[in-house]
């Protein structure tokens, strides 16, 4: 039931995130840094008081050079501990940008050699930096979010899953009800998405998944569009098949043969400039369902109702002996 | 063709990443309809589309889609971003109108779906 292969997946998670995460959401943002007017001998002072082994010197928060314990003890031997900081900071500095990804930090962390990169905005304002800890500390924690994530919904499927098992009755039923206001555009197809995952968590057949979504998203998208007081969308899960119906109360249809003509609409020009309205919800619907029956009383209600036939017993937890059959034959 | 190379071809801009730009792209499509989407849209197509509004993200995860260009370097409004980013949807942005980045993709070796059969006027 829990598919295993985490490490691999956990593999492709770090490889995402490195190439997703903005450099900005992994740096330390509260830098220490370097005055321009220090001599070395009080950059000395100052990092071993603050417990850092480097820092960029900052003039008019930018960045101007970077001095590190390497430099310090250079200026040691060389007896030039009273120099001012800025003839010894390396000048040269490398910096990243707020948003580059994460991905150009590794390479210049790891492959270049440089142990710190100050992270500054399109002006080259100093914003924060990274090193190898913070960025290590940050992969982790999204790392945990989102294993967090995916463990807590594998849960939730594994759960749901078993709700035809755990429940004995003759004939067992999950009905699941969902309101659909008017006009609302916002929230439109809000329903449709949670009915999908929760088939899902339900390890209903992805196919059969698909196809109710289709069509849920088409009706649904029939109440928010062409009812004068939205609706609803009543969705019953069985052992063997879902039944999904729509029912508003206006404003009806006068003609039901006209509507369920591939490219009828009634949609009006505002509605179209959306995408939606090409007249081809209801057949898309017929074609995506295994039966599918509209009806109505012009000027007051219209019910849509759709059923669409699983295969054989999606709903119930394979055997052992399945199982080992099904990855024998794959 | 994977998802990089996708942006390289449509000299395109990423403005949501929820995968993995190795991840390879079966398929490509292309409406400016919702029902088409729905009625031809396949599991891990790439849709482009000129629509920005954030039905546009929900057809799209209803039809199983998860990469969405827009074209003609238009910017969609902050709710598609938003509903992309909850939604797990990859989002991008190119300058090509419809035409051509259709035809860049294609001519790239990204397959569309080939002949589509309608059944009694309908799909
Ligand atoms: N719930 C409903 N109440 C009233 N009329 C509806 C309803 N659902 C569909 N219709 C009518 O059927 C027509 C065709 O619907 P459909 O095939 O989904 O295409 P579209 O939504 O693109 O117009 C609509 O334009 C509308 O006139
Ligand atoms: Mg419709």
């Amino acid at each position: 039931m829990i598919p295993g292969d985490m490490s691999n997946q956990e593999i492709t998670k770090v490889q995402e995130l490195i190439y997703t995460t903005r450099v900005e959401s992994v740096m330390a943002s509260d830098v220490i840094v370097i005055d321009p007017s220090m001599t070395m001998s009080q950059v000395k002072n100052f990092m071993r008081e603050n417990r850092i082994s480097g820092a960029p010197v900052v003039a008019e928060s930018k960045v101007i050079g970077i001095v590190t314990m390497n430099d310090v003890i250079r200026s040691m031997e060389d007896g030039k501990l009273g120099s001012p900081v800025t003839e010894v900071m390396t000048t040269d500095v490398r910096t990243v940008l707020m948003d580059a990804k994460v991905a150009e930090v590794v390479n210049n962390l790891g492959r270049r050699g440089f142990s710190r990169l100050p992270v500054v905005d399109h002006d080259g304002k100093l914003l924060g930096i990274v090193t190898t800890g913070t960025l290590i500390r940050s992969l982790l924690l999204q790392m945990d979010k989102s294993f967090q994530k995916n463990e807590a919904e594998k849960l939730y499927t594994y759960r749901a899953s078993h709700i035809f098992q755990d429940i004995s009755s003759d004939d067992t039923g999950l009905t699941l009800r969902y309101f659909v206001n008017e006009r609302d555009f916002d929230n439109a197809g809000k329903a449709s998405s949670l009915i999908k995952r929760s088939l899902q968590r339900l390890v209903v057949q992805p196919q059969i998944v698909r196809r109710v979504g289709v069509a849920v998203y088409e009706a649904e998208m029939n109440l928010v569009i062409h009812t004068d007081i939205g609706g609803e969308i009543v969705v019953e899960v069985r052992k063997d098949r879902v039944n999904i119906s729509t029912v508003d109360h206006g404003p009806g249809i006068a003609d039901l043969k006209q509507v369920l003509r591939p490219g009828f609409s009634t949609a009006p020009e505002w509605i179209r400039d959306m995408g939606f309205g090409a007249g081809m919800g209801l057949a898309n619907i017929k074609r995506v369902s295994d039966v599918m029956k509209l009806t109505s009383d012009p000027g007051h209600w219209t019910r849509l109702e759709m059923v669409f036939n699983f295969g054989p017993d999606p709903l119930l937890p394979k055997t052992e002996l399945e199982k080992s059959l099904t990855r024998g034959s794959q | 063709m994977n998802i990089r190379e996708m942006i390289d071809v449509l000299q395109g801009k990423v403005l949501v990443q929820n995968h993995d730009p190795n991840e390879e792209l079966p398929l490509g499509g292309a409406a400016d309809l919702m029902s088409d989407v729905l009625a031809f849209g396949s599991e891990g197509m790439a849709l482009l589309t000129g629509l920005t509004n954030p039905q546009v993200v929900r057809t799209a995860e209803m039809a199983g889609i998860n990469v969405i260009v827009i074209v003609r370097d238009k910017t969609p409004p902050p709710e598609t971003v938003e509903l992309a980013r909850d939604s797990g949807m990859t989002l991008i942005r190119t300058g090509y109108t419809m035409y051509e980045a259709c035809g860049r993709l294609y001519k790239a070796g990204l397959p569309g779906l080939g002949l589509v059969k309608m059944v009694n006027d309908s799909w």
